[in-house]
């Protein structure tokens, strides 16, 4: 599937939640799901620090893909963190980096990418484009 | 301006009646704020004023000649002769107008650093500041040579007199602690620490941005050397704020910045400068905040701070024994002088979460560090959540938060 393929998908499956709790309660189990990023990538090499919350994000390239994993102290966090990897894990460096990521504004959680929100996933979904990037210009 | 006539005995309902935010909905739910910690909401006595400058006053103030600016210039006056009542100032032009708690501190740290500390000297501070009060002193330390020497607490949140009087020394050249901490809601000894200082020969500045709308505040009783606090915390404007200093001292420092406003005469060759307050008030003030304070002021003690505090109280001891029903929830900071902040964990949960499901209740909190990284350090914890109780806030309010703990706890576990 496409990226946007996966973005659509998640978006029909969200429209299923008719209120906020449903909504955050399933956030909550992708969040306690979400694989654990192996320990010794849990590092301050691989910290994404928001002001609150923390993710740690790392990135692997094999066969032209691009695979991500990642953690976060906080369990909200880390089920938006899992609704990105989703989404933008597995795909080629170009399409990572030429993504537009619509689907969050469109599940209503856009309020979880404001950069007030501190919780360090806008930073983390800059540093995935920018690790496709570095990738991008190094196949060149 | 008319002021709501408040009744011996403190009327939430009448008091909640004048502020108009508080009847508006968050995600579809009563908002219920407690959030005063970061900034109060304001009445309509201040947002009436708000609209009235821009409507009638507007105009520069302390230069034209012109009718408006002599209006707008009164008026601000007026709040400086309004604050100096209000924590028992000796005269008016001890008040220097700020920007705010922050600009306070940076002042003072600038000013008297610039004429009284040098290499090998110390400062002290408490392991509770607020960001605020501990970055302008460490910029002032490696600008000087001069060491900052902090003291610590013990696990309840209370200050280690033990300790501050063992840092006290003929070499401490101020001690900058705060009145009320922002994070746990600790009420420092402040006549004992200031006694303290004062026999070691060093000044006094306390943060008062957390204390000044919740207790009476008397600077001359208290002898403090500089108090600085904040309008938008105390039901003011926002971007104005109070540093209370004494005389001996403000005349003695050299001034912050220079400009327009804090000078008598300039020449190329020798500028010399105004007199007190002017002094430290250079460039165009926020005219509008300033002026507006006043009636912050004037709502304050209306209201009676004795009584605020009385029914702040009480309140803080219901939300206390009511969050502590919930399974696993821990109070930080237990000490037994406290006022306004209950600061908490549940279980093994990270604050973000239950802030994100409060609000989604509309219940506004504060999670996170509270800019006081150090202080949660020394607890081991990422942050806490908190929330911070104003005058008008109610038993029911306490009521939704504990029932939007138990439902975060829910979803969370």
């Amino acid at each position: 599937m496409t990226i946007n393929e996966i973005q659509e998908e998640l978006i029909e499956d969200f429209a299923f939640f008719d209120d906020w709790m449903a909504k955050y309660e399933y956030l909550i189990q992708l969040g306690k799901e979400l694989p654990l990023i192996d320990d010794q990538y849990k590092t301050d090499e691989y910290l994404i620090k928001g002001c609150q919350s923390k993710v740690w994000l790392h990135a692997d390239h094999q066969r032209g893909k691009v695979l991500f994993t990642a953690d976060s102290d906080a369990i909200i966090t880390k089920g938006l963190v899992a609704l990105m990897i989703k989404v933008l894990s597995g795909h080629s460096p170009a399409e990572i980096a030429d993504s537009e990521l619509y689907f969050i504004d469109q599940i209503g959680l856009k309020e979880h990418l404001s950069p007030t929100r501190a919780n360090g996933l806008l930073s983390m979904v800059k540093q995935m484009k920018l690790y496709a990037l570095a990738l991008q210009a190094k196949g060149r | 301006m008319e002021q709501t006539a408040v009744l011996e005995h403190f009327d939430v309902e009448k008091i909640r009646q004048d502020f108009p935010i508080l009847t508006r909905k968050v995600n579809g739910k009563p908002l219920v704020y407690l959030d005063n910690g970061a900034t109060t909401q304001k009445p309509k006595q201040v947002i009436d004023a708000i609209v009235e400058y821009y409507t009638q006053l507007n105009s520069n103030v302390h230069r034209g000649v012109h009718y408006l600016s002599q209006l707008a210039t009164d008026a601000f006056e007026v709040t400086r002769r309004k604050l100096r009542p209000f924590i028992n100032a000796a005269h008016e032009h001890e008040i220097i107008l700020t920007k705010g708690t922050t600009e306070g501190i940076n002042l003072v740290a600038s000013c008297y650093g610039k004429a009284y500390v040098k290499a090998g000297d110390e400062i002290i501070i408490s392991a509770m500041e607020h960001h605020s009060n501990i970055v302008p002193w460490q910029m002032l330390c490696e600008e000087r040579g001069a060491t900052l020497r902090v003291v610590p607490i013990n696990d309840a949140g209370e200050l280690d007199m033990e300790a501050y009087r063992a840092a006290l020394n003929d070499r401490t050249k101020m001690v900058a602690v705060t009145y009320v901490s922002n994070a746990l809601g600790t009420v420092n000894p402040v006549g004992e620490i200031i006694r303290q200082a004062h026999a070691a020969g060093a000044p006094v500045l306390l943060d008062a941005a957390q204390a000044v709308q919740h207790l009476p505040i008397d600077v001359q009783a208290l002898d403090v050397d500089f108090l600085v606090f904040s309008g938008h915390k105390m039901y003011g404007p926002t971007g104005i704020g109070v540093l209370y200093g004494k005389e001996k001292w403000l005349d003695a420092m050299p001034p912050y910045q220079g400009g327009g406003e804090m000078i008598k005469d300039v020449a190329f060759e020798k500028t010399t400068y105004n007199e007190l307050p002017f002094k430290y008030e250079a460039g165009t003030p926020n005219i509008e905040a300033g002026i507006c304070l006043a009636h912050a002021v004037d709502y304050l003690e209306t209201a009676g701070l004795n009584r605020i505090a009385q029914h702040e109280r009480e309140l803080l001891a219901y939300a206390g024994g009511r969050l502590l029903e919930i399974p696993e929830l821990r109070i930080i900071g237990t000490a037994q002088e406290k006022s306004s902040v209950v600061s908490f964990l549940l279980g093994g949960i990270h604050p973000y979460d239950v802030g994100v499901i409060l609000d989604k209740l509309g219940i506004a909190v504060r999670t996170g560090h509270h800019c006081t990284q150090p202080l949660m350090e020394r607890y081991g914890i990422p942050g806490t959540v908190r929330a911070s109780i104003a005058m008008y806030n109610t038993k029911e309010d306490i009521d939704a938060l504990v029932a939007g703990v138990q439902k975060a706890a829910e979803m969370l576990a």
